[in-house]
This record gives C-alpha cells, sequence and structure tokens, in this order.
C-alpha cells in the first residue's frame, strides 16, 4: 500500500507538469484580449494598448512565456494580475474564505441531505417520498442555477425583503455580524444545496438499490436480523463506497467556486473571480486558479483511489 | 398507481411555480411603452455649481449652517455610510493604470484632476484656482500652451502640502513609455510642464493644440502624489512591490481617504480630514461594491434599497420601467454616453477572397452603391428600438455625436418610410425574386454582427425583420464581446477586421473635442491587413469630400469654427451612410430618492462630485 | 412491485446461465432471447413508458406538430386582426415574427404560450428550439456516456499502466479551464467542420455536441471504472475467464450489465446538463446563431423577464425539466429490464 501511495505521487508530478503545459498553452492560444474594453476608444489608440501588452509581458512567444511562468512558480511567486498589477496569490487568499464558507457549506449540507433521502428513497422505492424525491432533485438538475438563483432574489429579496441581493464581505464580529452573515449567505447556500443535493441523491438511490437485491442482503435477512440492522449495517456501508468516492471527487469543485452562484450573489469567492479574469482574459489569474483546481484534482483522485481500497476489500491495488 | 399520483403531483409542481413567480414583482405584463418623462428631471442642486468656483469653498462653507438652521426638523444628520454598486468591480486604484471605466471611478473618490467636467459639459476647478482662458490670459492666443494657477493650502491626506512638483510628476510618470499608462495619449502631446511658482503650472504643446484642456482635466487627469509614486515611473510601476501597493492604495486630495480595498470587489473610503472642506463632508465611509449584474443592481437601489446608488443600468426597456416605477429611486443620465450605430462594409467580405477578404481593393457587391446604404438606413425602425428595447435608456438619433451639445448636428433626418426604400431599390434595379432582391444574379443577402448583449440580439432581430420587408435578407451573428473587441490580429471575428457586411457596436468621443473621432472615418485610416487592421477605419468608408473637410477641421484653431466643421463632418458621413446611427445611449445610473448630488455626465465620471454628495430625508 | 424481492439467482449463477445458454443455441425448448426478455420486463416498467410516451411526443411535436401550429397561428393572428407575415410562413418565419402591440402577453387564445419581450409566439419559438434542443441533448449525452464508459471499462479492468495513462487524461479533462477551451476549440476547428459537413448547421451541430460531450466524459468514466475494478474481482468473472470467454466480452457483456445504474443516472443527468450547457455555447457565441431559440437559451432570455413575464422562462423550463424526467424514468426501466438479476 505505502508502494503504491509513493508511486502515486511520483507519477503526479509530471501529471501535473503536463496539465500545467496544457493549461496554459490553451489560455495563450485562447482568442480574448485584455484590453478589450479600449478598444474603441480613440484616446487609447492601438500604440498604446501595445505597450501596456508588452509591459505585461504579453509580447514575447508563449513558449517562453511558459519556462517562465513554471521557474517563478517553483520559487513561490505567481506572477501579478492583469488587472490589479498587484500579485495573483494575494487575491486567491483573499477570495478564499468566502468560497470555503458559501460553497463548502453548501456541499456539507448537500451531502448530510442527499444520503438520508437517498437511501429512503432506494428502501421504499415508487414510494410516495420516493416520487417526489425524484421530482425534486430533476428540477435541481433541469433548471440552471441562475433560473433557481433569480427566482429566490425575486421571491425572498425584492417582494418579502427577507435576505439581501448583495454579499457583503462584513467582517462578521459579534452576534449581529453572525447573523447577517448566515442572512446574506442563505440565498447563495440554498441555491447551491438544491443544485447538488440533486446529483447525490441519485448517486445514492441507485447504488443502494444495486446493493440491496444482492445475496448478502437476503442472508441476513434469512438469519433474521430486522430490516433496520440489514438496510444500516450491510447495505449502506457497501452502498456508500461509490458515494464517498464521488463525494471525495467533488471537493476539489468546491475550490473552483459557484461561478454562476458567487456571480449572482455577488460573492466574492474563487469562482466570480475565474469568471470576471476570464472575461477580461487576466490569464496570470485564470492560470493560477485552474492550475490550483488541478493539483487539487490529482490529489483527491488519488485519495479517492486509496479510500476506494481501504473500504472495498475487494480491490487490490498493483 | 404510483404513477398517477406522481402526475398529479407534477402538475401542481409547475402550477405552483408559475404561482409563486408571477406574484414576484409588478403586475405582470407592464406594456413597455415610453418611460415616464421623470427620469429626465435631475435633481438642480449640484448644477448649481457654476464654473464660478474662485469663492467654491467658502461658499460651501456657509451653506451646510445656513440649511441646517432654515430646514433643520428636516435635514438628515451628516454621517453614516454611502453604498454604491457597481456591476464590474474596481480591481485599481490608479487611475493611469486603469483597466476599464470602473477604476477611474474608484480612483476619483480619492484623486482630484485641476478641473472636472459637470453634466453641461463645463469645466469645473478641482485642484485649480480658476480655469484658464484666453480672457483671462490663462491661454496663450497662438495654441501653444496653457497655463494654470493652482488652488493653495490644499493638502494630501498625508498631511503633506499639495504643489506643481506633484503635477508635473503626473506628466512624467505618464510621459515615460515604459510606465505604459492608459491615459498616456492625454500626456503625449505635452512638450514640457514647468513650475512658474509652486502654485502656478504652465504646460507648453509640441504643436497649436485647439484642446487646451485636453491634459489634467476629468478622471483622465487625476494628480498622482510625487513622493509616492516617484519611484515608479517606467517599468517599475507594476513590477515593483512597494509600487504595487501604491496602485492598489493612493494618496489623494479628494473629500474621501482609503480605508480598505479587496480588488474586484470591494472598495471601502473613509473621510479625509486633511480635505480643504472636511468639515462639509457628509458621509463617514463610501463603499462600491461590485460584481452581479445590472439588473439586481437596479433592484437593490429602487426595490430592496440595499444600496444608495448604482451605476450603469444596461437593462431591457420591459425589465428596468417596472423598477424604476417603484418610487425609491431616480435614474440620473447623461447626454449621452454613446451611439449605437450600423457600421457598413464597403468592402467584400466574400470568404471566397481568401487573403484579399475585406481588402479596402476589393469593393462590395451591392453596399457600395448609395441607394442599398440609404434603403437600409430609412428602412429601419429606430422607434421601436428604442421604445420597446433601450426605453429609459437611449432615444433614437441619426447623428454620430450627441454631446457636447454645440457640436450636435441640427440637419439630419432618418425618418422610416419603407415605401420609399423599396422604391429607392427598385429604381436601382434590384428585383424581388421570392423574397429576397436580386440585381445581377447577386442577391441581397448580409450578413450582420455584433457582440453578445440581450440588447443587441433584441436589435438585431428588428433590424432582420425591418431589412426583410424591402427585400433584404439578414444572417445573424453574435461574437463573445471578449473578441469582437478584442485586437487579436489573428482572429476572423474581431470588429477592426470586419469580416462581414453590417456590424453593430457603440461608441462616442472620448473628449469634447472629436478630432480623433472623425479622424476615424479618413482614408487614411481604412483598416487593412497592411496596417493589421490597426487604422480604426472599420467600415472602410473613404471619401475625397470628408478628408477635405477634415484637413481644414484638424488646422482650426477657433472653437466657434471647429464646431461649425464638426457638424458638417457629422453631416457628410450620415448623408453618405458611411454608418448608420441608431440610437443615442444614456446608460443611466439610478440613485436612492434619500441621496442629493449625482448628476449625469458624459467626459467625466459619474462621482466626480461625490464631495458634495449627501443624504436628504 | 419492489425489484429488491425479485433478485433471483446470484450475479454468478445468472451470467453462467447466459453462458450456458449460448452455448447450447438451440437445444432449450423455447428460446428466448436478451433482447426479448428486455423488452417483455420493459413494458411492464409503467413509469419507463410513460417516459418514452413524453419523448416521442415531444419528438413528433417538434418535427410534425409545427405544420398544424403554423396555420392555427396565422389562421388566428389573422381572425384578431394582427398582422400577418407573409404568405405561407413557415415556423423559420413565425419564429421571427415580431408584433410590438403583443409585447409579454400572457397565454392566450392566440398565442397559446404567450409572447417575449419583441412580441415573437414563444409556443413557435419552443417548437423550432426543441428540434435543435432535443437533438443535442441526446447525442452529446450519448457522446459522453460512450466515451466515459468506454474509458472507465478499460481503465477499470485492465488496471496498470493503462488504467494510470487513462485516468491522468482524465484528471486533465478534470482541470482544463472550460470556457477559454471551448473558445480555442470552436476558434480551430469551425470552418473546417463547416467546409467538411457542407453546411453551416450541420457543422455547427457537430462542434457543439462534440464539444459538449467532450467535456462531460469525466465523471461516468471515474464511476465506471470504479465500478469495474470492485466487480472484475467477483466469482462470476473468473468463472467467465474460466470458460474461455474473451476478455471485451467480459468487459462489455458481463461486467457493464451490472455497472448499469450508475451509468443510467450519469445519463440523465448529462442530457439536462448538455441542454443547458448549450445555452451557455451560444452566450459565449461560439453555438447556435442568436436567432436560434433553443430552450437553453429560452430559458436565460426569459429569466430576465422573471417579474413581469415568468412563462418567458418557465414555459422552457419545464420543457427541459419533462425531458430529463422522462430519460430518468426510461433508463430506471431500462436498467430494471436489463439487469441480469430481475426477473420481472
Amino acid at each position: 500500500m505505502t508502494q503504491y501511495i509513493l508511486r502515486r505521487v511520483l507519477i503526479a508530478i509530471p501529471t501535473i507538469l503536463v496539465i500545467s503545459f496544457v493549461i496554459f498553452a490553451i489560455l495563450a492560444l485562447a482568442p480574448g484580449d485584455p484590453l478589450a474594453q479600449f478598444a474603441l476608444n480613440p484616446a487609447i489608440p492601438e500604440s498604446t494598448r501595445e505597450r501596456i501588452r508588452a509591459s505585461l509581458g504579453l509580447d514575447q512567444p508563449w513558449p517562453v512565456r511558459y519556462v517562465k511562468w513554471v521557474s517563478s512558480v517553483s520559487r513561490g511567486d505567481w506572477g501579478i494580475s492583469f488587472n490589479t498589477k498587484a500579485p495573483v496569490l494575494d487575491l486567491v487568499w483573499q477570495r478564499l474564505p468566502q468560497t470555503l464558507q458559501v460553497v463548502g457549506l453548501a456541499y456539507l449540507i448537500a451531502i448530510l441531505l442527499a444520503i438520508p433521502i437517498g437511501i429512503i428513497s432506494a428502501v421504499k422505492q415508487y414510494s410516495f417520498f420516493d416520487q417526489i424525491g425524484t421530482i425534486f432533485s430533476f428540477i435541481g438538475f433541469s433548471v440552471p442555477s441562475f433560473f433557481t438563483g433569480l427566482v429566490l432574489i425575486l421571491l425572498f429579496a425584492v417582494n418579502l425583503k427577507w435576505f439581501p441581493i448583495v454579499y457583503k464581505t462584513v467582517d462578521g464580529s459579534g452576534w449581529a455580524g453572525f447573523g447577517e452573515q448566515i442572512r446574506q449567505m442563505f440565498l447563495p447556500v440554498t441555491v447551491l444545496v438544491v443544485q447538488q443535493t440533486a446529483a447525490l441523491t441519485r448517486f445514492m438511490r441507485s447504488s443502494m438499490l444495486d446493493n440491496l437485491s444482492l445475496d448478502y442482503v437476503r442472508t441476513a435477512r434469512a438469519k433474521g436480523l430486522k430490516d433496520q440492522t440489514v438496510v444500516l449495517r450491510h447495505v449502506l456501508s457497501n452502498s456508500l463506497i461509490p458515494v464517498v468516492t464521488l463525494v471525495a471527487l467533488g471537493i476539489p469543485t468546491i475550490f473552483a467556486g459557484a461561478i454562476v452562484t458567487e456571480n449572482l450573489f455577488r460573492v466574492n469567492g474563487l469562482g466570480a473571480l475565474l469568471i470576471t479574469s476570464i472575461q477580461n482574459s487576466d490569464t496570470p489569474v485564470v492560470m493560477a486558479l485552474t492550475f490550483i483546481f488541478a493539483i487539487l484534482t490529482v490529489i483527491f483522485n488519488l485519495i479517492a483511489d486509496i479510500m476506494y481500497g481501504l473500504l472495498d476489500p475487494r480491490v487490490r491495488f498493483s | 398507481m404510483t404513477h398517477k399520483r406522481l402526475w398529479t403531483w407534477l402538475v401542481l409542481m409547475v402550477t405552483a411555480a408559475t404561482l409563486l413567480a408571477a406574484c414576484g414583482g409588478a403586475p405582470a405584463q407592464t406594456p413597455p411603452t415610453a418611460a415616464p418623462a421623470a427620469a429626465a428631471t435631475e435633481a438642480p442642486a449640484a448644477a448649481t455649481e457654476a464654473p464660478a468656483a474662485a469663492t467654491e469653498a467658502p461658499a460651501a462653507a456657509t451653506e451646510a449652517p445656513a440649511a441646517a438652521a432654515t430646514e433643520a426638523p428636516a435635514a438628515a444628520t451628516a454621517g453614516g455610510k454611502l453604498t454604491i454598486l457597481y456591476w464590474q468591480s474596481v480591481t485599481i486604484l490608479n487611475p493611469h493604470l486603469a483597466s476599464g471605466t470602473k477604476d477611474f471611478d474608484g480612483a476619483t473618490v480619492i484623486l482630484e484632476p485641476l478641473a472636472h467636467r459637470n453634466d453641461k459639459d463645463e469645466l469645473v476647478p478641482a485642484l485649480a484656482e480658476e480655469i484658464p482662458t484666453v480672457e483671462n490670459g490663462g491661454i496663450a492666443a497662438d495654441g501653444t500652451s496653457i497655463t494654470w494657477k493652482l488652488k493653495q493650502g490644499v493638502k494630501w491626506s498625508d498631511g503633506s502640502d499639495f504643489t506643481a512638483d506633484d503635477v508635473i510628476f503626473t506628466w512624467q510618470y505618464c510621459a515615460d513609455e515604459a510606465t505604459a499608462c492608459t491615459t498616456s495619449s492625454y500626456f503625449t502631446p505635452v512638450k514640457s510642464v514647468e513650475a512658474i511658482d509652486p502654485y502656478t503650472v504652465k504646460v507648453t504643446w509640441n504643436a497649436p493644440s485647439a484642446n487646451p484642456y485636453l491634459t489634467f482635466v476629468s478622471y483622465n487627469g487625476l494628480i498622482l502624489q510625487k513622493a509616492q509614486f516617484e519611484k515608479c515611473v517606467g517599468a517599475a510601476s507594476i513590477s515593483d512591490a512597494a509600487c504595487q501597493a501604491a496602485n492598489l492604495a493612493p494618496i489623494g486630495t479628494n473629500a474621501y481617504k482609503l480605508k480598505d480595498f479587496k480588488p474586484g470587489d470591494t472598495v471601502l473610503y473613509d473621510k479625509n480630514p486633511e480635505y480643504r472642506d472636511a468639515a462639509n463632508t457628509f458621509f463617514d465611509e463610501v463603499e462600491i461594491k461590485g460584481g452581479g449584474d445590472a439588473a439586481s443592481a437596479a433592484q437593490a437601489v429602487c426595490q430592496t434599497g440595499e444600496v444608495d446608488y448604482s451605476w450603469n443600468l444596461q437593462v431591457p426597456a420591459a425589465v428596468l420601467s417596472p423598477i424604476l416605477e417603484s418610487g425609491q429611486c431616480d435614474a440620473v443620465t447623461a447626454s449621452s454616453s454613446g451611439i449605437e450605430r450600423i457600421v457598413v462594409n464597403f468592402a467584400n467580405p466574400d470568404p471566397a477572397l481568401g487573403d484579399k477578404r475585406s481588402e479596402p481593393d476589393q469593393p462590395h457587391p451591392f453596399l457600395t452603391d448609395p441607394a442599398v446604404r440609404q434603403a437600409i438606413n430609412i428602412a429601419i425602425d429606430r422607434k421601436a428600438i428604442a421604445t420597446n428595447l433601450y426605453g429609459p435608456t437611449g432615444e433614437a438619433t441619426c447623428n454620430t455625436v450627441m454631446a457636447p451639445a454645440q457640436v450636435v448636428s441640427p440637419n439630419t433626418k432618418c425618418d422610416r418610410d419603407v415605401e420609399a426604400a423599396k422604391k429607392l431599390l427598385d429604381d436601382a434595379g434590384y428585383v424581388l425574386n421570392g423574397s429576397v432582391r436580386e440585381k445581377n444574379g447577386i442577391p441581397l443577402v448580409v450578413s450582420f454582427q455584433t457582440s453578445i448583449n440581450t440588447l443587441r440580439q433584441g436589435e438585431q432581430a428588428i433590424i432582420k425583420s425591418n431589412l426583410a420587408e424591402i427585400g433584404i435578407q439578414v444572417n445573424i451573428k453574435a461574437i463573445d464581446a471578449g473578441v469582437f473587441f478584442g485586437g487579436d490580429t489573428g482572429n476572423p471575428d474581431t470588429l477592426n477586421k470586419f469580416y462581414a457586411d453590417l456590424q453593430m457596436y457603440t461608441n462616442s468621443p472620448s473628449d469634447t473635442d472629436p478630432q480623433g473621432y472623425f479622424e476615424g472615418w479618413t482614408c487614411a485610416k481604412v483598416n487593412s491587413s497592411a496596417n493589421q487592421w490597426q487604422g480604426g477605419n472599420d467600415g472602410r468608408y473613404c471619401s475625397a469630400e470628408y478628408d477635405a473637410l477634415f484637413e481644414q477641421f484638424s488646422k482650426e484653431l477657433d472653437p466657434a469654427k471647429r464646431n461649425e466643421l464638426a457638424i458638417a463632418l457629422n453631416d457628410q458621413i450620415v448623408k453618405d451612410n458611411g454608418i448608420i446611427p441608431l440610437i443615442n445611449r444614456f446608460t443611466p445610473n439610478a440613485k436612492a430618492k434619500t441621496l442629493d448630488g449625482p448628476v449625469g455626465t458624459t467626459f467625466d465620471s459619474g462621482l466626480w462630485n461625490i464631495h458634495t454628495w449627501k443624504r436628504v430625508p | 412491485m419492489s425489484e429488491a424481492n425479485q433478485a433471483m439467482d446470484t450475479p454468478a449463477k445468472a451470467n453462467l446461465t447466459t453462458q450456458a445458454q449460448q452455448l447450447t443455441t438451440g437445444v432449450a425448448v423455447k428460446p428466448r432471447t436478451l433482447v426479448g426478455d428486455a423488452w417483455r420486463r420493459f413494458r411492464k416498467h409503467r413509469l419507463a413508458m410513460a417516459g418514452v410516451i413524453i419523448l416521442v411526443f415531444f419528438t413528433l411535436a417538434v418535427s410534425l406538430g409545427s405544420v398544424p401550429y403554423q396555420s392555427y397561428l396565422v389562421g388566428q393572428l389573422a381572425t384578431s386582426g394582427m398582422p400577418v407575415p407573409q404568405e405561407n410562413p413557415d415556423l423559420r418565419v413565425l419564429i421571427d415574427h415580431l408584433d410590438f402591440l403583443n409585447l409579454l402577453v400572457a397565454p392566450n387564445s392566440v398565442h397559446l404560450l404567450g409572447t417575449d419581450d419583441l412580441g415573437r409566439d414563444l409556443l413557435a419559438r419552443s417548437l423550432y428550439g426543441g428540434r435543435v434542443s432535443l437533438l443535442v441533448g441526446l447525442v452529446a449525452m450519448l457522446i459522453s456516456i460512450v466515451l466515459g464508459t468506454v474509458i472507465g471499462a478499460v481503465a477499470g479492468f485492465f488496471g496498470g499502466t493503462i488504467d494510470q495513462v487513462l485516468m491522468r487524461i482524465t484528471d486533465l479533462f478534470l482541470s482544463l479551464p472550460a470556457v477559454p477551451l471551448i473558445l480555442l476549440t470552436v476558434y480551430l476547428f469551425r470552418d473546417p467542420v463547416i467546409k467538411a459537413m457542407g453546411s453551416p448547421e450541420a457543422g455547427i451541430f457537430i462542434i457543439v455536441v462534440v464539444v459538449v460531450g467532450g467535456l462531460a466524459w469525466m465523471q461516468t468514466a471515474r464511476i465506471v471504472r470504479a465500478t469495474f475494478l470492485s466487480l472484475k474481482e467477483k466469482e462470476f468473472v473468473e468463472a467467465a475467464t474460466c470458460l474461455g470467454v474473451g476478455k471485451v466480452a467480459i468487459m462489455f457483456k458481463h461486467i457493464l450489465p451490472n455497472a448499469l445504474g450508475p451509468i443510467i443516472v450519469a445519463a440523465t443527468l448529462g442530457v439536462g446538463n448538455a441542454i443547458i450547457t448549450e445555452s451557455t455555447l451560444s452566450f459565449l457565441g461560439v453555438g447556435f446563431p442568436p436567432d436560434t431559440p433553443t430552450w437553453g437559451r429560452l430559458v436565460t432570455d426569459g429569466s430576465q423577464y422573471l417579474s413581469v413575464a415568468p412563462w418567458l422562462a418557465l414555459v422552457p423550463g419545464a420543457l427541459i425539466f419533462l425531458t430529463v424526467l422522462s430519460i430518468n424514468f426510461l433508463g430506471d426501466g431500462l436498467r430494471d429490464a436489463l439487469d441480469p438479476r430481475s426477473r420481472l
């Protein structure tokens, strides 16, 4: 096992390098211009824009820029953002807490909701509860999150005025600050929970159904065990295996933020940063965010694989 | 029977959802008719601040106690926080390195130029004592220099004195090409800036200038503190760590100073105790929050009341009108924030031409025919576009310039007349074949591109239907804004390359003097592969008459004659249908009724007079 | 009714039985084919049949339904004195027909589903857009599921270096920034593909489904691989190997049916996702032209008018919802029908 982990970690390093190269190439070659906002301004002629591009280092061919990027990142310098003209990493650190609060909390709630709903839906397949659960989860992923978000804003913010539209980066001190924080987090978290619970519930239900029909369940029942014990002890632990992998694989996506939802509610998280940086062709920021995401993906895939081996004794690592 | 129950639920769900959403907001179906004219009337308060500003400070000082005395019971107490919402976020506070309008606005709260431009496009002294004119001897009669007298006793927020050195330094900072200032074109015509005494600066031009107020005016001319940026000239401006920090936290002279800045999210300012009129600064704190979309920004001012002021409401009329009608807010509009126009391609964009595509030596098969261009012009239903899509945010126009008022042409007309358009095409020999006209086997099928934007796609739909009526088929294309407006010479979808027959976007002069804007239609500026499509004349319009007029205009120094010539230039291009102007856009800001102070401006930041903003009951 | 109680045979036995049937074809009393069995079981799954009916109805509506609706709408417009587009308008003309006197009109007898901000008929637009959306949703889903299943199956079954390589490619795809990647792909391949396909519509369709499908297979691959990792160690696989069954046959005939559950969930999620992602592509300007009213686009455009004209977003939203729901039931039915363990 140790040897397996060691080998996987060693493979991860070239993998991450290759990924960084591909991402860099895509960002460098994809169309877009950090100065597009000024395209029509007669006061900012092409010569000025050319000079600004040069000051940002964009006048060099992209393979050269890539080599420079790798060497500076290995020294811990992630470059400067085209928009703020300040270090990229400062931006990332500034945005991380909001994303962890909103997206992370939503993910946690989604998991806590999805597992019991999935279990009940599977045990009582085609029951009333199952049908309602099914319908809700399909609303969850056939309706885009901006739609859910807009409906919630209209209902709870504009009409009822229970929650604010504008998420403020408050320094939540004391109970008042905490209460305000909960209030402004409520709508974005709800939107994300609706979306994430949906998919997880479906996978949980399906995994439970697969296990419920297996021999060992019948054996356990034949032994005279109570239904509850069978489901919670035997079936659940086996059904959780694929779901746990899925959950582990979903963790990096927390750090990618929730692009649409963050933008809609003005949560200044990593997702909002990513999309504005993409829109403004702020490549150093996009590069940093996607690369950090890539590293997390590789790490959590490794964790998922290891967990899979630990949870399921049949899986052998070779 | 489970599935029966399921269907019942399903139907219930859908109905419930419909009802829930339907009861949200205004009673359904508010016909999006023209917005009430109320939006146009402004709070007159700030307009009274006439250019006679030598007395500005004492006047303001006496004004506040007087007001407090007379209307004491009604007056709101000073203090509190002013909340401003932008749907783009401020990312840097050094205006000379700005990457968008929002950055200039964020900087304007801290920094000041020598003079601002108000809602009537007039100059208002800020750091200058008075506005130099030929009459008061501030402007050299031969147009070679301008001399500014500075206010004395002005202090930076760190307590040091503001002097002529800071003004000179700001020019030096941006005159250095390696600094790569966004505003550099406002400094390059300057030959030198000298201090005559610590409170007088003389700006000498490279060549006699018809536009003496180019430099150190409005948000393009905000003055940096020499002490803070001294070491940041050249490449160090963005590579040096101390300069990076300075760019995010400039020291200024305005009523507010920076308290906290989260780039791309929130800027928090507080009162500047060193401000020359600090006693009358109303708010304790000012916050500019960024992000989100324009529609909910409008809702936040007008419906939920979370913020006091919200910037640039580019929202379809049908959505905006009910929001504005809620009664909690006013729209603040400028006389013009740009002219939405269709550019006609005079060159042939046929892909079959390969490298010769859209090159100026390949004349367009039918758009070079004045009859076709005129038919398109008068077939378009500008009124429908203005009322149904823009509402309070735009009005139909036939002109290429709508501000400042003295260069707006009264001579143009572009009323819709479908029958006349058909007749024009008939007479020119374009005959209907099915639903599309053709001549010499060439059908009138045009490709029509623009950027992705709900409003623009609505315009495209209307224009497509208008032109179908006169037998011209339109194929619509919408391009990502970053690509369409981008300067990537490798990309075929940029507006500069213009590989289509018609394209639509908004543009306007960047300054009260429209010379740079009008230069964009001269033959010398025609885009081609030779100049990497960077000339600026994307339609490849080229007319000897227009060029001759422009030549005359660029040499003229007399303001009155220049205005006449600007109008003549406008009339020429409109007559030729070189571009087809559609809409004069206002892109209004919204302010809460309890906020007093914001006025619409065309050539300065909307926050230019933020030091006078106050809350009213 | 519960399928859980229907399990009669062990998986190993089931597979052995199938195997035995194949070996002794013709000897059995009554040849019962896999497909026949499956169909018999599928028909008994009522929700699945309902799903099929809805999907067939939608398909017919968007393909043939436009003809009666065209004449209905034109007739209604004429009788109520509203402007009628040119003679014999087809759906393409009707969806562009503007009517400024009837903006944002609620559903009524003329405009059965109301009109949008330019007075265009929403039902006509939904019918026209449905053609594109249904096709894109299904084809893109198929691409992602097939890709994901094959990659996941091969990686999980063979393990070792193959697994490593395939999974690292999956990592790569998971971490690519979608928006710039899409812009780049379209920028590089749009013109060649359009040229190769001969028509812009077909070319854009190919690009859209390949981009949408090609960016959505990773999760399926991970799930299928996980299932394969676990199942390949089971007894029935050993048994099949002993009987000399080829590797490909073991993978796709014996193990795959046991992994159908999660694949079907992924497929159902895939359709809705594809329909919505398609609208994102239009927003980036790389999908269908802006005057093609796909369902995803109608929802996005309509959301702006939620407060004044909620039906604009709710109608296309409900259409996507019903499609996804039907496909889910269809998938449930398929799983039950193909599950070697269930004997309905």
